[in-house]
């Protein structure tokens, strides 16, 4: 690890700020992920802001008769909390198919959002990764890409967002709440809070530097069957090749996430009115465009197949 | 253990174990001094802030039972319980832990008077070399804990309803313990035994 000098913040709005005065500056609050790839050297913050102390762990409901899910709550409190577990079943299953339980009592919710990619040419630093090194080139486009994109990549990068929980998060509509350095406040819509990797895949979100997550908010409960489905290589404690998140109404409509196969938590509100002709007219139309590799085109099968799967437990 | 270093910003930092106290500690790289509360016993230790609690454990306090395995999350060797929840202790700073309460493989029980765990383990064998095994146990002994807190896993068919203690969810929340040796299924029996289920 490099050197790195350390301060814990007194307020989002002061971390923020002190996060801005210092370039090279990280928030840190779980540390599951950045101390990982700090041992690496793949991050080489030059001083870490410690928010773990700023009380941003509390999930209370919004007037509107959602939840306000603070920045700093565990994945295992989020996970196990009741309200979550009754109203937004998705999003504890998809919470409960991550990482281990060591890792979920650590995580916190702005951190899974967070997280960086686990590409292996990403954390290979003797190998070009643009989104490592910007400018570099791409070692995983024509390497080993079984894990990576299918869709919604670019010449510079075909790297997947490793997270389950977003996946469910874009399936419920969530709200990214955050304060940026000079104090002011914003609401990003989860679909517009990750990028697309184009020229710039070290850019992974629409946060200005220093802005910082406060809250993710859900909207009231949606109701219907939630599932999420994990196809992973082994049970448990590994990464999607595919996951689907899937709010399925008892009129047949629904609305549908996938994870492992894009920059960002893929869901297209257009392919959801395919539901009724089935899982192939839908993976059909949230898949179209996709430039698999040789080695992972079996992803769009794979996810023929998932959402298949999903819609018809949903049925029951 | 680096004393003299640091020792004014070390002030600082033992004053601030409460949740809102924050300032800037320190502009420098080395010496920290921050007070670990493990097994029990108070320790000012001053630390460079790159230390990871399970550093701060073996190297500084000389607790070797928590074990260095992949070093970065994956094998769960390093399990320890922070405020009574199983974390793993290299993907943590010391100095985050400013008046945490840490319970080792050491605090849970002594060769005099083992753990139920640690006694299960024994009787069934639950291991091979042993290097995993100071993980598997703490980790083991949170997995009870969090099933009687009715958190759910991955395996729990009823989100709504307590979890239970069947195999199958002692094998789903033990997969963050690797066993390079295989002894899962007497980890299992291990488990069980102290569960109070039969297998």
């Amino acid at each position: 690890m490099r050197p790195f000098t350390y301060e814990r913040a007194a307020s989002p709005a002061e971390a923020a700020a002190a996060a801005a005065r210092n370039p090279g500056a990280r928030f840190i609050a779980g540390g599951t992920n950045l101390l990982d790839l700090m041992k690496l050297q793949i991050e080489t913050p030059s001083h870490l802001i410690d928010v773990n102390g700023l009380a941003l762990d509390r999930i209370e409901p919004t007037p509107e008769g959602g939840l306000r899910i603070g920045a700093l709550v565990r994945n295992t409190d989020l996970a196990a909390d009741a309200r979550v577990r009754r109203d937004y079943g998705v999003l504890s299953r998809a919470l409960l198919a991550g990482a281990s339980g060591q890792l979920r009592n650590k995580a916190t919710t702005a951190g899974n959002m967070l997280q960086r990619t686990r590409c292996p040419y990403f954390y290979d630093t003797s190998q070009p990764c643009n989104k490592r090194q910007p400018g570099s080139g791409c070692a995983a486009i024509g390497g080993f890409s079984r894990q990576l994109a299918v869709i919604g990549g670019s010449e510079a990068c075909i790297a997947t967002h490793p997270s389950d929980m977003a996946v469910a998060m874009r399936a419920l509509d969530a709200v990214v709440e955050t304060v940026r350095p000079d104090g002011t406040t914003r609401s990003i819509p989860i679909a517009e809070f990750h990028r697309l990797p184009g020229e710039t895949p070290h850019v992974e979100t629409v946060l200005e530097p220093g802005e910082l997550i406060t809250a993710v908010t859900l909207p009231p409960p949606a109701g219907g069957v939630q599932i999420y489905r994990k196809v992973r290589d082994r049970a448990s404690y590994a990464f999607a090749l595919v996951s689907v998140a899937a709010v399925v109404q008892r009129d047949g409509t629904a609305r549908v996430a996938l994870g492992g196969v894009a920059h960002k938590p893929w869901r297209v509100e257009a392919a959801e009115a395919e539901i009724p002709r089935g899982a192939k007219a839908v993976t059909a139309a949230m898949l179209d465009g996709a430039k698999p590799t040789h080695d992972n085109a079996f992803k769009l099968r794979l996810v023929e197949r998932t959402l298949g799967a999903v819609l018809a437990e949903a049925k029951g | 253990m680096e004393a003299g270093i640091g020792t004014a910003v070390g002030t600082a930092v033992t004053t601030l174990a409460g949740p809102v106290a924050a300032q800037a500690i320190s502009r420098e790289s080395t010496g920290l001094t921050v007070r670990l509360k493990v097994n029990g016993t108070e320790h000012d230790l001053a630390l460079d802030p790159r230390t990871t609690l399970l550093d701060a454990l073996r190297e500084h306090l000389h607790l070797t039972g928590s074990k260095k395995g992949c070093d970065h999350g994956q094998c769960g060797a390093c399990t320890a319980l922070v405020n009574g929840r199983r974390i793993n202790s290299c993907l943590t700073l010391a100095v985050m832990h400013a008046g945490d309460e840490v319970t080792t493989i050491e605090g849970l029980g002594t060769p005099e008077k083992l753990h139920p765990m640690q006694a299960a383990f024994v009787k069934h064998d639950g291991y091979q070399c042993g290097y995993c095994t100071p993980g598997q146990i703490c980790s083991a002994v949170a997995v009870l804990q969090e099933i009687e807190a009715g958190i759910p896993s991955y395996v729990t068919e009823d989100l709504t309803a307590a979890p239970q203690r069947t195999e199958a969810e002692l094998r789903e929340r033990m997969s963050g313990n690797i066993c390079r040796c295989g002894a899962y299924s007497n980890i299992v029996e291990a488990i069980t035994e102290v569960a109070g289920r039969p297998a």
